[in-house]
Order: structure tokens, then C-alpha cells, then sequence
């Protein structure tokens, strides 16, 4: 008798990826498919693809599949799961959908406490539309919109967005991961269950925020852009929980009583 | 008969909504359109279904857009600044075929305009105010009453051909009280929603999709899009027919103006004197046919149901009806056009006054307000082109004349 330890996830449709070489959207859609195998909860889920490379997820993900306008992928997640309040609802985002034109819609979702879970890649620039500068460009960091590097004088600072999300008290769980180690890819599906248990048990709004790599607009190999984003995004966008009903639950619990949660 | 009670249009059209089965609303406050979400706000948790108060309307129509892909009848309202905030969502509804009813009670514009009763987005929900090639069924009710049956009529329309549906407000009907009776609105069950992702079980998964990057399969998907909206042409116009059989002169308007020209008309009657109306109930789908009746031969061919000698159009908007009226009417008669903006109501006497002119001196009207034009009807040689190809009428016969510009 042979048991299988390594598969395609259910989750995952049987068609082959567009993404660049290198390009790190498919180990990310795959965390999220063995994600949702794992909770059996494939036959209740619907994903919402986004506007940027990751458009064509809805033919990626064995799910039923929305495809929202460029940053409203929240709002389409709100409509469907208060419709349908037992389902599990998961956006997947790009940095210029989520933390640039759709702005106003991640931090109302956050706000209200939509139980949904928003899966945020950041790879600091516009895949899609040929490297221009995301909210999350890191100063800097040449783009086609910032030929010689961002410099705040002209284009203003990255965002913060898990930090700023982090001190919403509709958040229940906020994370920080990447996915450019075994080790790290590993942290990032640990965090990616939590999120959607965080969801699954109705706590609240859940996102995970995803470093990526963007090889072909990053104007590097593969390797190169693994290494770039260990050097440079990650001192840049610290790694780590924002926010963690659980753990909040356990220093309530230390202290015995109600205590104002510091984050 | 049921119970004839007291209610405020935009208080009766979210009671239509709930009656009609409508389970999600989302909409953000602007004024004259703030009690829909307040009766929603109050009445939907109870009745089994979800309200949420929008952080702008761009969401709001985003979530109409998920909750509709979900399977359920879904709602949103704004005045005109809102709805054009909403074109990017009403175009994804299009182009994903997903049904949703979004209620527009018109303000003044362009811009920030004002709070008063205007038409000027017309042109907006008929000809696609968003981008590509659609078409939104758009009704405009002219009371309450009718407010209540339309927006019953929206929802089953929505979800038979998986489209947008406007009701096209206005400030007055929103805001005015009127006896409603809620029964006369007959409500049909929404129908079975295969294709809603209500998660992959026991099935393919389902996609809400508006993408197509081949060109040759975009194109087939706007071609289905074309055909379901000649079927809507054929099936689904709404429209109320005034003295036509014997009328000479026809009014023609919708919403709050369409009450004064009906009264208007049945003043005239008293008075003997041969007045009649077509009144679009839907906007788009435009009763063409209504006026094909009445303008078909030539005018000497003047006979039972051929009688009319001109159109009277009153808007509060610079003519933007009166360009499907042009249509249809392809220059075979004089149509007269008379407009206030801004949140100006036209006046009953000045509508009356130009009425009766028209039936009795047509040489002399021209009122003393507003905007006031023209289409004067073609020779017959090019009549004969504009109506072989409706479109191209446009062009023909210009606008200006008689009253001459606004006053
Ligand atoms: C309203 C609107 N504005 C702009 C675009 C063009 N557009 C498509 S993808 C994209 C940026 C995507 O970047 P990001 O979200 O960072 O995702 P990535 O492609 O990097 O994965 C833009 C601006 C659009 N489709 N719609
Ligand atoms: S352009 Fe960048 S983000 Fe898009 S698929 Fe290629 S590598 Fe990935």
C-alpha cells in the first residue's frame, strides 16, 4: 500500500499557470488551495480573482470564482458572504488593487469586521500593466513611473496597509508573511490556515499579506529576485502577526480580566 | 383592492423591493434618496436579508455585484453624483450578466448640481453610462403607485434576462407622499440560479466572469449580449397610451413631468380640444412602436390613428428624451420640445398654454420660460430615407426655431 503525501490540491484546478518563471502568485494560489482542502471546505468556498496578473485565478482555483473590478474585491466579498453567511469567502489581491484604488474597500471590509479572508501579494509594483509603481514601491526602488528610483519628494513613502489594518478592532487576525524559503513558504501556509480558520470560526476579518517576488519588472533572474526581496522588502515590511484574536484571547486570559489589547 | 396606505416614494420603492424578494441592499447617504437606505437600515434584518451601509457607492455597487453573483436579489439607490460613481459596476453587471436593480432618484447637475427634481441622466441609464457596449432596462415611473409596481416588474426582469435594471427617479417622486395599494403589485418568484457560486458542490465550479482576451471570443459574448437585448425589445416594453386613436397633438413625457402633461391633456379633452399622450413607462426599451402608429403614412393619410400633427416633449433636461422621440418619429412630424433644469419644474400653465397652442395656433407657441425648440418635420423625399434608417435621423432638422434658447 502507498500513501500519497504530495499531490495537486482539489482546490487547484488541472491547467497549467501563465505566471513569469520565477514568478511566486503559483506557490501562493497553491497555499491557499491546500488550505481549503485542509478544512474541507472546498465545496462552500468562493474565491474572488482580482485585476492584475492574478486576473485569470478564477481558472486557477477549482472554486466557484467571482472576478471583481480593479480594488473592489472586498466589497464583491461582502455581497457574497453576507448572502450567504456559512460560506468561506477569500479575495486575492495585488498590491496596486488592494493597497491603491481599492483602498477605501480593504479597510471598510476591515472595519466592519467582514468574516472574510484577504490574501494581499505584495510585490512592490503593477505587474500587469508593465512595472509601475505600487503604493508599496520601496523608496528607491526603480520602476517605469520612477525612473531613478522613488524618491518620497516626488512620489511619497510605501504603505503600511497590514500595520495600518492591525489597529482596526474589526481585525482578528493580520499577518505578515513571504514565500522566498521552504522555511518561509512554510510560515506563510501556517498563516494562510489561521486566516481562514480565523474565518471558518466567525472571528473576524482575516488577511494575510504575501511578499512576492516580480522578476520580469523587477528586471531580474529568478534567484536575483528572491534575494532582492529577502534584502530589501523584508527590512522593509517586517515579517510577523499584526493582529491575533488568539493570542489576545490568552493575554485576556493571563490577566484575568478585561484588558485593552495593545497591538 | 388592498389597503390604500400613505408613503413616500422612496419609502414605497424599498417596500417594493423587500415584497419583491430583494435580500441585500447596499447604498451610501446623499440626498433625495436617503430614505431608501433608512427603510432598508429598519426593515431588511427582519425580513430575513442584510443592509449595509456603503463606504461609498462604488462599493455599494460592488456588493450588489457579489450578493447578485451569490444568487440573491440584490439592490442598491443613489441620486445622480452617486449612480455616476456607479458606471464601472453597473458595466460589470452587464458584462457578467448578473441581474441587480439600482434606483436612481435624479438631482440637478452637472457636478455637484443641486437637490432638486432633474431628468439629466437620461442618456446616462438608457444609452450605457459606463463603459462598452451595453443596455440597461430602465423604467421611469411617474407615481408612487407606479413606483411600487416597476420596481416588482424590475426585479423579474433583472433575473429573467440576468441584466441591470434602472428605476429612474426623481427627486419629487422620491420625496412626495401618495396613497399606495401594495397588492396591485404581483410578485413572481425568482427563478432557479444555476449559474450563481454558491460554492462547487456536486458540480463544475461556476465563474462570474466579464474577461474574454480573445477578440473573436469577446466578440461572440457581445453578440449574445445583442440578441438578449432584441428580445428585451420585444418583450418588454412598458408603456401608457393617451387618446391616441383620435389625438392630434401628442405629449410625451416621464416622471414627475408626465403628470403635468397628463393633466394637461385631460384639460384640453374638457375643452374638446384633441390632445393625447405617450408616456415611456420604460425608457429603454423606448416605445417606438407607440409612435410608429401614429405617424405611419404620410400626414394627407391623415385617418383613424394617423391624425397627429405634432409631438409636445417636456423634460426637466435640455432634450435628452426628445432624441428617442426624434428617433422614432424620424422627422415625419413637427415635435416641439419644452425643458426646465437645474431643479426648475416645468410649470402646469406653461405646459398647458403650449398644449393648447399647438392645437389651436401652432404658429404662435414658444413659451415665455425655459427651453423651448423646434424639430421641425422633413420634406417628404428625405422622410423616406430617415425612416429607412432610423439612426441617420439624427441629424435631420435642427434644433433652435420658434421659442429660441433658454429664458
Ligand atoms: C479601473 C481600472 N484601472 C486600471 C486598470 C489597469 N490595471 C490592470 S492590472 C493593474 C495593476 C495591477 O497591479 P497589482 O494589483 O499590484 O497586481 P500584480 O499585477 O502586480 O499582481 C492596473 C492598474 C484596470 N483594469 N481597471
Ligand atoms: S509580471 Fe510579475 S507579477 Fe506578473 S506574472 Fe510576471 S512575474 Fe508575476
Amino acid at each position: 500500500m502507498s500513501t500519497r503525501i504530495f499531490g495537486r490540491p482539489e482546490s487547484l484546478a488541472t491547467i497549467n499557470f501563465h505566471y513569469c518563471p520565477g514568478c511566486t502568485h503559483g506557490i501562493i494560489h497553491r497555499l491557499v488551495a491546500e488550505a481549503i482542502d485542509e478544512f474541507g471546505v472546498r465545496e462552500k468556498t468562493v474565491g474572488i480573482a482580482p485585476v492584475g496578473c492574478a486576473v485569470l485565478a478564477y481558472n486557477y482555483f477549482n472554486l466557484d470564482m467571482q472576478e471583481a473590478s480593479h480594488g473592489r474585491a472586498p466589497a464583491v466579498a461582502t455581497g457574497i458572504k453576507r448572502v450567504m453567511p456559512d460560506s468561506v469567502v477569500f479575495a486575492y489581491q495585488g498590491d496596486g488593487d488592494l493597497a491603491s484604488i481599492g483602498t477605501a474597500e480593504i479597510v471598510h471590509a476591515a472595519g466592519r469586521g467582514e468574516k472574510i479572508t484577504v490574501i494581499f501579494v505584495n510585490n512592490a509594483i503593477y505587474g500587469m500593466t508593465g512595472g509601475q509603481m505600487a503604493p508599496t514601491t520601496l523608496i528607491g526602488q526603480e520602476t517605469t513611473t520612477t525612473p531613478g528610483g522613488r524618491d518620497p519628494a516626488k512620489s511619497g513613502f510605501p504603505i503600511p496597509i497590514s500595520e495600518m489594518l492591525g489597529k482596526l478592532p474589526g481585525a482578528a487576525y493580520i499577518s505578515r508573511v513571504s514565500v522566498s524559503s521552504p522555511t518561509h513558504v512554510a510560515r506563510a501556509k501556517a498563516a494562510i490556515k489561521k486566516a481562514f480558520q480565523t474565518q471558518i470560526e466567525g472571528r473576524g476579518f482575516s488577511m494575510v499579506e504575501v511578499l512576492s517576488t516580480c522578476p520580469t519588472n523587477w528586471g531580474m533572474t529568478p534567484r536575483q529576485a528572491i534575494e532582492w526581496l529577502e534584502k530589501n522588502m523584508i527590512p522593509a515590511f517586517p515579517l510577523g502577526e499584526l493582529r491575533n484574536w488568539e493570542k489576545e484571547q490568552g493575554q485576556e486570559k493571563a490577566q484575568g480580566s478585561q484588558v485593552e489589547v495593545k497591538h | 383592492m388592498g389597503e390604500l396606505i400613505l408613503m413616500k416614494g422612496n419609502e414605497a420603492v424599498a417596500e417594493a423591493a423587500i415584497m419583491a424578494g430583494c435580500r441585500f441592499f447596499a447604498g451610501y447617504p446623499i440626498t433625495p434618496q436617503n430614505e431608501i437606505p433608512e427603510y432598508m437600515a429598519k426593515r431588511m434584518f427582519a425580513a430575513g436579508g442584510t443592509f449595509v451601509q456603503a463606504e461609498s457607492e462604488i462599493a455599494a455597487i460592488n456588493m450588489v455585484y457579489g450578493a447578485a453573483g451569490a444568487g440573491a436579489r440584490a439592490m442598491t439607490s443613489s441620486s445622480s453624483p452617486g449612480i455616476s460613481l456607479k458606471q464601472e459596476g453597473i458595466s460589470y453587471l452587464a458584462g457578467s450578466e448578473l441581474p441587480a436593480v439600482i434606483c436612481n432618484m435624479q438631482r440637478a447637475g452637472p457636478g455637484l448640481g443641486g437637490i432638486q427634481s432633474a431628468q439629466g441622466d437620461y442618456f446616462q441609464a438608457t444609452k450605457g453610462g459606463g463603459h462598452g457596449d451595453y443596455r440597461m432596462v430602465t423604467f421611469g415611473p411617474s407615481t408612487v403607485q407606479e413606483l411600487v409596481e416597476v420596481c416588482v416588474d424590475a426585479f423579474d426582469i433583472a433575473d429573467r434576462y440576468r441584466n441591470p435594471v434602472m428605476i429612474l427617479g426623481d427627486a419629487v417622486l422620491g420625496q412626495m407622499m401618495e396613497p399606495v395599494d401594495l397588492d396591485q403589485a404581483k410578485v413572481k418568484p425568482a427563478p432557479a440560479k444555476p449559474w450563481a457560486t454558491t460554492g462547487a458542490k456536486g458540480r463544475k465550479p461556476n465563474i462570474i466572469n466579464s474577461l474574454y482576451l480573445q477578440p473573436e471570443v469577446c466578440e461572440k459574448m457581445d453578440y449574445h449580449l445583442q440578441e438578449k437585448y432584441r428580445e428585451i425589445e420585444k418583450n418588454e416594453v412598458r408603456v401608457e397610451e393617451v387618446y391616441l386613436d383620435d389625438a392630434e397633438v401628442v405629449g410625451v413625457a416621464y416622471g414627475t413631468p408626465a403628470r403635468l402633461v397628463r393633466a394637461a391633456v385631460e384639460k384640453l379633452r374638457d375643452a374638446g380640444l384633441k390632445a393625447g399622450m405617450i408616456r415611456p413607462i420604460t425608457l429603454w426599451p423606448f416605445p417606438s412602436a407607440s409612435f410608429e402608429k401614429v405617424v405611419a403614412g404620410t400626414a394627407a393619410e391623415a385617418g383613424t390613428g394617423n391624425r397627429v400633427k405634432s409631438f409636445f416633449v417636456v423634460e426637466m433636461s435640455s432634450g435628452q428624451l426628445l432624441e428617442d422621440v426624434r428617433l422614432a418619429v424620424a422627422g415625419r412630424r413637427p415635435i416641439y420640445f419644452h425643458g426646465r433644469m437645474g431643479g426648475m419644474l416645468p410649470e402646469p400653465e406653461v405646459v398647458l398654454a403650449e398644449m393648447r397652442r399647438l392645437l389651436t395656433d401652432p404658429a404662435a407657441v414658444g413659451g415665455e420660460y425655459g427651453l423651448n425648440y423646434v424639430v421641425p418635420a422633413l420634406k417628404p423625399e428625405a422622410v423616406a430615407v430617415a425612416v429607412a434608417g432610423a439612426v441617420h435621423a439624427r441629424g435631420a432638422g435642427d434644433m433652435g426655431g420658434t421659442g429660441g434658447g433658454a429664458r
